[in-house]
Parts: C-alpha cells; sequence; structure tokens
C-alpha cells in the first residue's frame, strides 16, 4: 500500500455500535490518510451514516476504538470539543444556525470555539464564502436561502474552521438535482485544493470520479473498500455488484 | 369624618362619583399600579431567569462516559427540580403567600417586608411555570441545531448560550406575554399578606369612601390598559427579534453594506449548473 508509512488522521478500530438490541455497526476497521477523499456508498440502513456521526461522536459508540492523529478520542482525557473542532461535519439537512445571518453562522464557531477575534473570524468566514460562492449573501438568514445555497454556506462553516478532516453525510440528499450540482461542484473544488474528506452519498458518478477509496457498506459492516476503478467496475463481492446494478439501472 | 363624604357621594351621579373618586383616590390608584407592575415585571423576569438556569440544567446530557460523580449530582439536582416544580405548580399562590409570609415569621423568625415576600413568591411560582415553557422551548429546537453546533467544536453551555436559547426565547415569548399577563393580574392575591399593590389599594378605598362598584370598575380598567400595554409591547418585541423579511446582497445595499467583499468575477449559479450537467452528461 502507499500509505504505510504515514499515520491514519482518522482510524477506527473494531467500532461496534447498538441501538438497544439493534446492531447498527458490527466491528467496523477502517483508515483515513492525509490528503484521502473517501465515498462511503451502501443502501438505507446499511449504517453509513451511523458510521460517520460515530466518527464525529454525535453518537457514542458502543464499542471499539477512534483514534485521530494516533489519539485514542474514546478516551476519557481526550477533550471532544477540541477533537470536533479539528473535524468538520456537514449535515444532510445543512443545520444552519436559524438564529443567525449566513456571515453569523460562518464565524461563531470561530470566534467561540478557536477564540478568534471578530476581525480575523470575519475574514476567515468571507474567504470561505466567497470560495463557495456565497459571498453576496453574507446578510441573509438561513430561512432566506434556497437549499443548495444552505449547503454551500454550511460548507464554508465548517471550513471557516480550517478542519483537518471533512465529514459530509449525504450532503446533497435533500436537494433537488439542479442544486445537486451546485454543491457538488463546490466540493469537487474541495478535493482539487487537498482536503480529507470522508462522504457518504448516493451519488455514484461523483464517488466514481473524485474519490481515492471507495467504501460499501452493507448490513452494518464493510463489505467491500478499494479504489473507485475498481469498485465500479471489477466488484468482488457478490453485494456490492448486486448494489450498483440496481443503482445503474436506476439512473 | 365619614359622613360628609357618603352624603357627597350619594350627591353624585354616577360619572361624577368615578370623577370624584379620581380626583380624591387617584394618586392611591397610580401608586398601586406602579406596585402591580413592578411585582409583575419583576416577579416574570426572575421567574425566567429560574426557569432557563432549570432548563439548562434538565436537558444537560448525561453520556456513558461521564464521571460517576456528575451522574449523582445531576441526578439529584433533577430531583430536586422536579419537586420544585411540581410543589409551586401544584398549590395556589394565595396559600403560598401566606405559608411563606407568616410561616417563615413563625417557624424561623425570619422577617421580611410584605412587599420583598412579593417578589420572592412571584418569582418562584413564575419560575415553576416557566421551567416547563423553557423545556418545551428547548425541545421545539431541531435536533439538527445541536449537533451542527456541537459539531464545530462548542460545548454544551456554548450550545445552549448561542444556538438553543436564543432560538427557544423567541419561540416561548407568547408564554413569557401569558405569564407577565397572568402576574399583574395574580398579584392581587399578595393582598392577603398586605402588600398594597392594585387590588388593596381598590379595598381600602372602597372601605374609606363606601363606593363600591366605580372604584372597582376604575381598577378594572387600570388592570385591563396594563396588560393591553404588555401585550402589544410584547408583540413590538416578537417582530423585533423576527427581523426583517428582506435582505441586501452585499455590495448592493443602500449602505452599501460590505463593500469590500463584493465578488470582481466568479461563477453564478447557472454557471454552475451549466457546467455540472455538462460534465454529467459527457459522463454518460
Amino acid at each position: 500500500m502507499r500509505y504505510d508509512n504515514k499515520t491514519p488522521v482518522i482510524e477506527v478500530q473494531h467500532l461496534v455500535k447498538n441501538f438497544g438490541k439493534v446492531e447498527v455497526l458490527m466491528d467496523i476497521d477502517f483508515k483515513t490518510y492525509p490528503g484521502d477523499v473517501i465515498c462511503v456508498i451502501g443502501s438505507s440502513g446499511s449504517g453509513k451514516s451511523t458510521l460517520l456521526r460515530c466518527i464525529n461522536l454525535l453518537e457514542t459508540p458502543t464499542g471499539g476504538d477512534i483514534f485521530f492523529n494516533g489519539k485514542n478520542i474514546m478516551d476519557r482525557n481526550t477533550k471532544v470539543t477540541d477533537y470536533r473542532a479539528k473535524v468538520g461535519m456537514v449535515f444532510q439537512q445543512f443545520n444552519l444556525f436559524n438564529n443567525m445571518t449566513v456571515l453569523q453562522n460562518c464565524m461563531t464557531g470561530q470566534i467561540k470555539v478557536l477564540k478568534r477575534s471578530k476581525k480575523e473570524a470575519e475574514e476567515t468566514a468571507m474567504k470561505y464564502l466567497t470560495q463557495v460562492g456565497m459571498d453576496p449573501y453574507i446578510n441573509a438568514k438561513p430561512h432566506q436561502i434556497s437549499g443548495g445555497q444552505k449547503q454551500r454556506v454550511a460548507i464554508a462553516r465548517a471550513l471557516a474552521m480550517e478542519p483537518e478532516v471533512l465529514l459530509f453525510d449525504e450532503p446533497t440528499s435533500a436537494l433537488d438535482p439542479e442544486m445537486v450540482g451546485e454543491v457538488l461542484e463546490v466540493m469537487r473544488e474541495l478535493v482539487q485544493n487537498g482536503l480529507t474528506m470522508i462522504i457518504v452519498t448516493h451519488e455514484m458518478a461523483f464517488a466514481r470520479d473524485v474519490s481515492t477509496r471507495v467504501v460499501f457498506m452493507d448490513k452494518g459492516v464493510i463489505a467491500e473498500e478499494d479504489t473507485p476503478e475498481v469498485i465500479f467496475n471489477n466488484p468482488t463481492n457478490p453485494r456490492t455488484k448486486e448494489f450498483l446494478a440496481r443503482f445503474m439501472h436506476d439512473q | 369624618m365619614n359622613i360628609p363624604i357618603i352624603l357627597a357621594a350619594t350627591n353624585r351621579n354616577f360619572w361624577e362619583t368615578v370623577v370624584y373618586l379620581v380626583q380624591v383616590g387617584g394618586k392611591d390608584f397610580l401608586q398601586g399600579a406602579g406596585k402591580t407592575i413592578l411585582l409583575a415585571v419583576v416577579g416574570t423576569v426572575i421567574g425566567c431567569i429560574i426557569g432557563f438556569l432549570v432548563g439548562i440544567v434538565q436537558t444537560i446530557p448525561i453520556q456513558p462516559r461521564d464521571i460517576l460523580v456528575k451522574k449523582i449530582v445531576l441526578k439529584i439536582v433533577r430531583i430536586i427540580m422536579s419537586v420544585y416544580i411540581e410543589v409551586f405548580r401544584g398549590t395556589p399562590m394565595i396559600i403560598q403567600a401566606v405559608v411563606i409570609y407568616y410561616g417563615l415569621q413563625e417557624a424561623f423568625g425570619i422577617n421580611m417586608t410584605a412587599m420583598f415576600a412579593g417578589f420572592v413568591i412571584i418569582s418562584i411560582n413564575t419560575g415553576a411555570y416557566m421551567s416547563e415553557s423553557v423545556r418545551g422551548g428547548i425541545d421545539s429546537i431541531d435536533r439538527g441545531q445541536t449537533e451542527a453546533a456541537k459539531a464545530i467544536g462548542m460545548t454544551h453551555f456554548q450550545t445552549m448560550f448561542s444556538i438553543v436559547f436564543p432560538q427557544a426565547l423567541r419561540n416561548i415569548l407568547p408564554q413569557i406575554g401569558n405569564n407577565l399577563i397572568i402576574n399583574i393580574k395574580d398579584s392581587s392575591v399578595l393582598m392577603i399578606i398586605s402588600v398594597d399593590e392594585l387590588f388593596y389599594t381598590t379595598r381600602t378605598l372602597v372601605g374609606t369612601y363606601y363606593i363600591i362598584y366605580p372604584t372597582y370598575l376604575i381598577t378594572c380598567v387600570i388592570y385591563l390598559t396594563m396588560t393591553f400595554t404588555c401585550s402589544r409591547l410584547l408583540r413590538w418585541y416578537e417582530k423585533k427579534i423576527d427581523g426583517p423579511d428582506s435582505y441586501n446582497l452585499a455590495g448592493t445595499g443602500p449602505k452599501g453594506l460590505n463593500e469590500q467583499y463584493r465578488r470582481p468575477t466568479g461563477l453564478t449559479m447557472q454557471m454552475f449548473n451549466r457546467k455540472y450537467n455538462d460534465q454529467r452528461s459527457a459522463m454518460r
């Protein structure tokens, strides 16, 4: 492997998550190296989103360990807030702060968490809002802009924290086809800038084009993990074949 | 002393009596109304603060990885809070007033002025109701808001103060208005511990001049004026929080807002879409 001498940014070991008696994640092992763009695909209910939410500790894992740059974040002494500040997250439902304008959305984390000055926070926020093309809308409230625009602001908000890894939880699933384009365009740009990303997505064409590795999840386990060429052209696992065949058929 | 006054009153028709009452008792009415509004406003404000404090504690998440002491302390505090809410919501304020004012005096020798006792009683009573309203207000905020705040590294308290409370406050503002209006009216029960608010003053005036109906009519009008003014003020404040319906694009606003950030070139949304759709069709 080309990664052997690097430390993974995020390493998941034997991750287990149960909701009551339902086993959602069973013994997940998974590594992300700096510069990786990992797309997690799979049918609904296969545990993709739960995996992502466990990585950010929005869900408390039932068992297993998660390492961030070699440090175990499941350890009691690790400050979760410090870790989360370095791992950004973009949600399916955008989750922009409704009581703030677009600009304030991108500034509040920098001021409250990173303790940046107001001026610095504003400059950083504007830099990333410009990158996602939302700089003209800084005075708008979230309910005044469209879904695609909201998601671009949400990406800018995450970027403004200057995270080491950015997690995307189905960022385009709540958007209509026309708006999907503008969000994916922004994400492609991030890939070109070399940001490390883990993306849960149903956009197969996007996954094929941008990812360095594709993870196929099925019923709470990683069924197959490989380069996009192998997954999309030569999958070994029959479940992967079945899933992709159905997907391509739908398209 | 009283006899000429009674005669004087009986010599007037209804409206003349009202005017007469305003002349002789106007200052008392105003003083009483002033105390009523003071009791209601202070009680509501302190009650809201109590409500929010209880609301914060009740929503602190207990996680499996937390230390045992934190879990135990939180459990105990929460039990105390539920007892507080149930007791003060479940008993009449008039009885709470007697128990707190006279009871503390007899049992523990704690002396406080009637007015101070009034503030305490209204505050803790409102606090009990507000705790539940605040809990409802916090519950009404989409979980995504909290998750997004946590995902950028905010602590529970930062999340609560900068994201959840401002939105919850907006949602429970009608409830706060309700409480303020109820407090304006219900502070009248404090006459049982001789707080000289509007109702107590009215009864005193009735006892002095033996004019019943016109006195109560004036009181009624004063109460209505106070409650109506408060409800309008709160409405106005709600609108103010909501902010304007429209927004200015940066650089196009009347004041040239954020002019320095105006983007000289860049992709418009249509260009974004066209570029993406081209790429997509090329893929197929």
